[in-house]
């Protein structure tokens, strides 16, 4: 059985704190949020990767020119 | 000015939010302090905040670096980074978030700063500048995780209100 999602509510004006289930309402934006989440983090990881990747092409371009490393960390760093 | 302490929740057990309701509308200023790990996931993952239940009208930017690389400035999903499932044992993230004005009739800002803990390279830190675009008072707040994984037991959130123009000092009651 799949046990139903939980949140934890402190109420201010009297300091006492419940534990209730979610509603079907909230589990579904919970969904929503997780989905959109997702596709932001896998477009951010693509991004840094894509930035990466262009760094060391042109760290390696730098070198073939003829620049010694330090030169290049120089630059670069 | 004088900083008060509103309310702490430390969990018994695991939960997917925590939420404080009814929160005073006599303050300036909210100060969230946070400590957080989520249940699963790896190397870090986000913190999700919401006022009054909304899903919408939130925009920011984020600065952050994750331990390796260049530091990284974007508009990302969720406002900082909590400890994941890999994070070294019984270690929690830090974060605070700072409300400036959260019982007025104004769009409401709001900055955070924060870090994950791992004894790895992998760790993040982020400092952040947002906005809810929503004129409402602030009456509720709500912290979870938006990959909808439980928060920990032992993840704790404390909330705060700063009065402008009393005696300075911190209110613990």
């Amino acid at each position: 059985m799949i046990e139903t999602p939980t949140k934890v509510i402190v109420d201010c004006s009297t300091g006492e704190s419940t534990i209730v289930p979610l509603t079907a309402e909230e589990i579904a934006q919970r969904e929503t949020d997780r989905l959109a989440w997702e596709a932001q983090e896998a477009e951010r990881l693509a991004a840094e990767e894509t930035k990466e990747n262009l760094k060391a092409s042109a760290n390696a371009k730098l070198l073939a020119l003829g620049l010694t490393e330090a030169e290049v960390n120089a630059l670069t760093a | 000015m004088t900083m008060t302490l509103i309310e702490t929740k430390t969990l018994g057990t695991a939960a997917a939010s925590i939420e404080f309701t009814s929160i005073p509308q006599d303050g300036t200023d909210l100060v969230v302090l946070m400590s957080l790990r989520e249940a699963g996931g790896s190397e870090a993952d986000g913190i999700q905040m919401r006022f009054n239940s909304s899903s919408t009208g939130y925009s920011f930017r984020r600065l952050f670096g994750a331990g390796s690389g260049s530091p990284t400035s974007d508009t990302g999903g969720a406002i900082l980074w909590m400890n994941s499932n890999t994070s070294t044992s019984n270690t929690f993230a830090n974060a605070s978030v700072y409300i400036p004005n959260y019982a007025g009739s104004t769009n409401k800002s709001f900055s955070n700063d924060g870090v994950s803990e791992n004894n790895a390279t992998t760790a993040y830190q982020a400092i952040v500048a947002g906005l809810w675009s929503n004129t409402e008072a602030i009456s509720s707040i709500s912290f979870a995780n938006p990959s909808a994984r439980n928060l920990v037991a032992g993840s704790t959130i404390s909330l705060y209100k700063i009065t402008k123009g009393s005696s300075g000092g911190v209110v613990v009651s």
